[in-house]
């Protein structure tokens, strides 16, 4: 059973009739509310309501900041003080907003990780996937834009990194890669006409966001919600209204979060930021360690640990390529890691070494992991995070080329409960009343 | 064009060494100083700032700092908006308040003559800049041996350390260690972040950590004499000034703390609730 069932709504007065049979959205906030929901879904299912609000709050809040903001080389910098200072709450809108932006990369890699974990881009949900995968693309081209709108030295210097990676298409072309950063740019460099377009395309792209998400719902309302077994849903015994079930469960989940996001807006509110982008730009002082945000960390890593500049191109846009290619890198027919012991395991080993990466990337390409010695100058030796970056990027590519190809065709997954409502323990099935007790502490 | 083609360079060479290069200079500085009685105000929840300290900062800016480094984000009625170094509940308009009309009426700045065009000086009012020590960048830096002394705004937010950093660095200059060669016009701190290799002719592993700067020590004892009687030392000089950077780094972070302990309160007691509604309605489901 998937898909929304036949629709309850039945229009009561006349005028709800006469829009019901022209425009029938008053039907559309119903079948959603009714929309038939696993009744197994755990905390980690929150995430996607959770982010439902960090779109929202960033684009109030972006909005609100655009009135005050003045995207000039100038300029730009004072306008975020006169912001911090000078407008009402200013300072509560642009703290909002600059760390909702690692609030939001937060919510959306728990979401992956949970997506990847339960299995949750296998048939029939692959168009779906697809369209996280797209949301996280304009995610990371919005967030990188809006780096650079304070026009503090990291801006300029992300904004100057990240743009000359195009440059690297002269290796395949000879001009080719100058041609694409001059047009990037509207200059020669990094500068006023590259401020203004970010601005604008930082404005555009959360919008198109938007209306990704309208597609990512929409697909997601055909098949259906996935559930942390795997198994499809049945049979009306396996499911609940989204609301008030869902909704209570969201709501208190996305306050629970609130509560995180609050304590870096209010006590801490520059522990995710750089020092360096509290200096005005100045294309003449190069900032001592060039790093992105947090959230960029572990592609930078990749980026890094790959001496030739185009091959390191290319595997930065390649590790987030492969998760356009994952619903078909998988080959277990198997969705949930429940039911993949060995699975799990490389799974986690995924996830620590992608948290490494990130600590990679905030280093030193020269800095030691472990140090051995000693040069004549006194620099330390031994192994170096740039070798340490390697090594890991070595398995995030194999998770998605070796391991899961290789790995759903040899693994021997436990046994999968037949539905949602009688799950299988300890390999044996149980009565129903005693299942769904022990289910309980999942 | 010049300036647009060296930037052009600069910057294909800063991608160049962002993405293929081991950043080659090492930079380093010591461990900066403890503050004694430490910066209660960098208490993440509870942290205020201490007015008596704020205001004797202020004045060892007016006194020392203001006369190179500009602070263009400051305008004088900010010293007595709320939480300021000289609010007074008695008049919450800090462009009415009259200690910054008076602070503000002592200082001249520059203006235009309405009639005339010509550039003259006026007394500054509350809604006024802080005034700049220097008429532009080239006049600043051209009078401070070719660097210009940087804005002290947003400063404390601006270093690793903040006011740690500025109190380490305004107390921290020593004799520069046998063997370094220090710059005419330059001084030796161990907390101003360098590279000293090539002015160390001292074994090679040894290169002492920090930098030259060419701002003097300034904050002998009794430099400032401080209206409320403290005691003017070094250190409670650059306690307070650094104090007060923190301050004019961001002027509503007591304004943030305090919305944030209600927000706090707001949103556990809304969890509370939703969590007591969550059980509530899911009390029949077995799942």
């Amino acid at each position: 059973m998937s898909g929304h069932p036949p629709s309850t709504y039945e229009p009561k007065t006349g005028i709800e009739r006469w829009l019901d049979a022209r425009l029938p959205i008053v039907r559309l906030a119903v079948d959603l509310m009714d929309f038939p929901t696993p009744k197994n879904l755990n905390y980690w299912w929150t995430f996607g309501g959770i982010l439902a609000v960090c779109l929202v709050t960033q684009i109030v809040t972006g909005v609100i900041l655009a009135m005050h903001y003045v995207p000039n080389a100038d300029m730009a910098f004072n306008s975020v003080e006169h912001i911090m200072r000078d407008v009402n709450y200013g300072w509560l809108v642009r703290y909002i907003h600059a760390n909702g932006a690692s609030m939001f990369f937060l919510a959306v890699y728990i979401h992956m990780a949970r997506g990847m974990y339960y299995g949750s881009y296998k048939a029939p949900r692959e168009v779906l996937w697809l369209l996280g995968c797209i949301i996280y693309l304009l995610m990371m081209a919005t967030a990188f834009m809006g780096y650079v709108l304070p026009w503090g030295q990291m801006s300029f210097a992300g904004a100057v990194v990240i743009t000359s990676l195009f440059s690297a298409f002269d290796q395949v072309i000879p001009g080719l890669g100058t041609a694409i950063t001059t047009w990037l740019w509207g200059g020669f460099a990094v500068g006023g006409a590259t401020l203004n377009r970010f601005f604008s395309l930082h404005y555009l792209l959360p919008f198109m966001i938007a209306g990704v998400v309208v597609l990512h719902i929409w697909a997601l309302h055909v098949p259906g919600n996935n559930n942390p077994t795997g198994v499809e849903v049945k049979s009306k015994q396996d499911t609940l209204p989204f609301h008030p079930y869902y909704t209570v469960k969201d709501g208190f989940a996305i306050v629970a979060f609130f509560v995180l996001f609050a304590w870096f807006v209010f006590f801490a509110p520059e522990a995710l930021g750089h020092v360096d982008n509290q200096t005005p730009a100045n294309p003449l002082v190069t900032p001592a360690h060039i790093v992105p945000e947090w959230y960029f960390l572990p592609f930078y890593a990749i980026l890094r640990s790959i001496p030739q500049k185009l091959f390191g191109v290319l595997a930065m846009f390649g590790s987030i390529g492969m998760l356009f290619a994952l619903p078909w890198l998988d080959t277990s027919k198997v969705k949930s890691m429940r039911y993949r012991p060995s699975a799990r395991i490389f799974f986690l080993l995924f996830v620590a070494t992608t948290v490494l990466l990130g600590w990679c990337g905030g280093k030193e390409p020269d800095d030691m992991v472990m140090t051995m010695g000693h040069t004549a100058t006194g620099d330390p030796t031994g192994f170096s995070v740039v070798w340490f970056s390697r090594i890991l990027a070595v398995y995030y590519f194999a998770y998605f080329l070796l391991v899961l190809p290789i790995l759903g065709l040899r693994e021997t997954p436990t046994q999968v409960p037949a539905n949602i409502s009688t799950p299988v323990l300890g390999g044996a099935a149980m009565p129903a009343g005693s299942a769904a007790q022990a289910e309980k502490k999942g | 064009m010049g300036r647009n083609t060296l930037i052009a360079a600069l910057s294909a060479a800063l991608a160049l060494a962002g993405l293929s290069l081991p950043a080659s200079a090492r930079t380093t500085q010591a461990e900066l100083k403890p503050v004694p009685g430490g910066f209660t105000f960098e208490q993440p929840v509870f942290g205020r700032f201490d007015q008596g300290s704020l205001q004797r900062g202020y004045k060892v800016y007016a006194e020392v700092c203001s006369s190179c480094h500009a602070m263009d984000l400051m305008y004088y009625r900010n010293l007595c908006q709320q939480n300021g170094p000289f609010f007074d509940p008695k008049h919450p308009n800090s462009n009415e308040a009259p200690i910054c009309k008076a602070i503000a009426s002592s200082i001249k700045v520059p203006d235009v003559d309405q009639d005339t065009g010509d550039a003259t000086q006026r007394p500054a009012t509350a809604a006024d800049k802080f005034r700049n020590p220097f008429p532009n960048k080239i006049a600043a830096a051209a009078s401070n041996g070719g660097a210009a002394p940087p804005d002290l705004s947003v400063m404390a937010r601006a270093r690793e350390g903040g006011p740690q950093y500025i109190y380490s660095l305004l107390t921290g200059y020593v004799s520069p260690p046998a063997g370094l060669t220090v710059p005419a016009g330059k001084y030796y701190t161990p907390y101003f972040p360098g590279d000293l290799g090539s002015a160390w002719t001292g074994a090679k592993d040894k290169v002492p950590q920090g930098g030259f700067i060419s701002m003097p020590f300034q904050l002998s004892p009794d430099r400032v004499t401080f209206d409320d009687g403290t005691k003017s030392t070094t250190d409670q000089e650059a306690k307070d000034v650094a104090t007060f950077l923190a301050w004019t780094a961001e002027p509503k972070q007591t304004e943030r703390k305090e919305a944030g302990l209600a927000v706090m309160i707001y949103l556990l007691l809304l969890a509370g609730v939703l969590y007591v509604s969550y059980r509530t309605i899911w009390r029949n489901v077995s799942h």
